[in-house]
């Protein structure tokens, strides 16, 4: 198979998706309207304002936030790309042989170093 | 020619599929409120139609109707995409599960799958990625809203979303080690033959219950169900992410959120109990019949995974927040990797 084919059947194959993508933003923004069009409309301003239990909202609620969140999401980066990184092994781990064993398992031992580095160093408490 | 009976073929599988999961979320709303209802032992929804049977489509036209207030300090526009972005994703995992037997059939000279809308040889991956976009949706939902309720619901809902998608991700590993393929449909087909060659069970290589277990429960997690459903807690958050949300657009989130529960549990049932194919040979019927058998086989195991879904809610209170993440990162993904390691030692001593 030629180059040009091969991509010719890949687009084949994704172009579903395309597909799908578009026929599924088009059934939300088609139903959007349609509400959009038969439903009330009567704003006014305490019904407008930011929900807060009933009283006056008192500040923007666009505040800082705890840098907890900000370490979880690094965490997240940084582990989440060990993992793809095990995704093309495990797939072809039976073609590779001890080699292949042998190399994962250090992969994998320098995962846990670095996950119970950031156990020891409190990242994954939460308080 | 073949282009336009292809284009055809295609777009009537896709909607035949979006029409089959609008409708399985419209069921699941009515069947969520009835299970609870009998597991509480009351009569759950009883006053629209028979049985209350009709109570779907009463909420339906109740959200379509309903006036939609955007906040008066809200980001309009993110406001707006927020339920889209969280839907779409939602609705698009499904392009690439095998629903039925893997046939190729000839349609005016077009070869045409019937029972998958595109088996492209990444689908776990296609599915990990979209699963990780709907977080989006919710996040930019509840900071566009510009109300701390929201704000706070959407960084939990994605601090949650982000810790549980890795134990998702290592979980599907090992089933990974025993395919040797990222398309569904091969993955599905290495599954053949009886119960005991799911990957639940994998005779005569490591059973990856385990994995099960923690992609299970990383799921729950993920779609914000109780006892994860923290983003949503009622209690402290009001109604978390999508305090501000009223009408159609808080159908869509409603609509992304079972709809990703759908998801979850076929790709549960396709990675660790067999897709289609019954648990013994013999219930699966003649080969002409296998695409009914096949449906029907798929439909109630992802049904069993649905009821698992409420049967959890009525079942387990709510987690706290520390405890969440902490169940996340410190018993969840150490349980994950060590599956991986055991299953790959298992495999190469006996391959």
């Amino acid at each position: 198979m030629s180059g040009s084919d091969l991509l010719l059947e890949y687009l084949t194959k994704f172009f579903p998706i395309l597909i799908f993508t578009i026929l599924a933003l088009g059934f939300g923004l088609v139903t959007l309207l349609l509400s959009y069009l038969v439903q009330p409309k009567y704003p006014e301003s305490e019904k407008l304002s930011t929900y807060e239990c009933g009283s006056e909202p008192f500040s923007d609620s666009r505040m800082p936030f705890p840098v907890r969140y900000y370490v979880i999401a690094m965490l997240f980066v940084i582990f989440d790309i060990e993992v793809i990184f095990l995704y093309p092994w495990a797939i072809t781990f039976k073609q590779l042989g001890v080699i292949g064993f042998i190399e994962m398992m250090i992969f994998i031992g320098l995962f846990v170093v670095a996950y119970v580095y950031a156990w020891r160093k409190g990242a994954l408490e939460w308080d | 020619m073949d282009t336009v009976i292809r284009l055809g073929l295609t777009l009537s599988q896709i909607g035949a599929v979006m029409v089959a999961v609008l409708l399985t979320v419209a069921l699941l709303t009515l069947l969520e409120r009835k299970v609870l209802g009998w597991m509480q032992d009351r009569m759950g929804p009883m006053e629209v139609g028979p049985y209350g049977v009709l109570q779907p489509v009463a909420d339906g036209l109740k959200l379509f109707f309903k006036e939609d207030i955007i906040p008066a300090g809200a980001n309009k526009f993110m406001f707006s995409m927020a339920p889209i972005l969280s839907l779409v994703p939602a609705l698009i995992g499904f392009a690439v599960i095998p629903f039925g037997p893997d046939w190729t059939v000839d349609v005016g000279g077009v070869d045409f799958k019937p029972f998958v809308i595109t088996d492209i040889n990444i689908g776990v991956l296609y599915i990990l990625a979209f699963a990780s976009i709907g977080a989006y949706g919710i996040i930019l939902g509840g900071w566009s809203s510009n109300s701390k309720y929201s704000l706070l619901g959407g960084l939990r809902s994605a601090a949650q979303l982000i810790s549980y998608e890795l134990n998702v991700g290592l979980s599907i590993v090992g089933v990974l080690l025993l395919s040797s393929s990222l398309s569904l449909v091969t993955i599905t087909n290495a599954q053949a033959g009886g119960f005991w060659n799911w990957y639940f069970f994998a005779w005569g290589s490591f059973p990856q219950a385990i994995a099960f277990v923690v992609f299970i429960i990383s799921s729950v997690a993920e779609t914000n169900r109780t006892p994860f459903d923290l983003p949503e807690a009622e209690s402290e958050l009001v109604a978390g992410f999508f305090t501000e949300y009223s009408g159609m657009r808080f159908a869509f989130f409603f609509l992304a959120e079972y709809g990703n529960m759908i998801l979850v549990s076929c790709v549960a049932t396709v990675l660790f109990f067999g897709g289609w194919h019954a648990p013994v040979e013999i219930l699966q019927g003649p080969e002409s019949l296998h695409w009914l058998t096949g449906m029907f086989w798929f439909t109630f195991k992802v049904y069993g995974f649905l009821f698992l879904f409420f049967w959890i809610r009525a079942t387990l209170p709510r987690l706290r927040y520390d405890q969440l993440m902490r169940f996340g990162w410190k018993v969840l993904l150490p349980i994950a990797l060590g599956n991986i390691v055991l299953t790959s030692i298992f495999a190469y001593i006996f391959p």
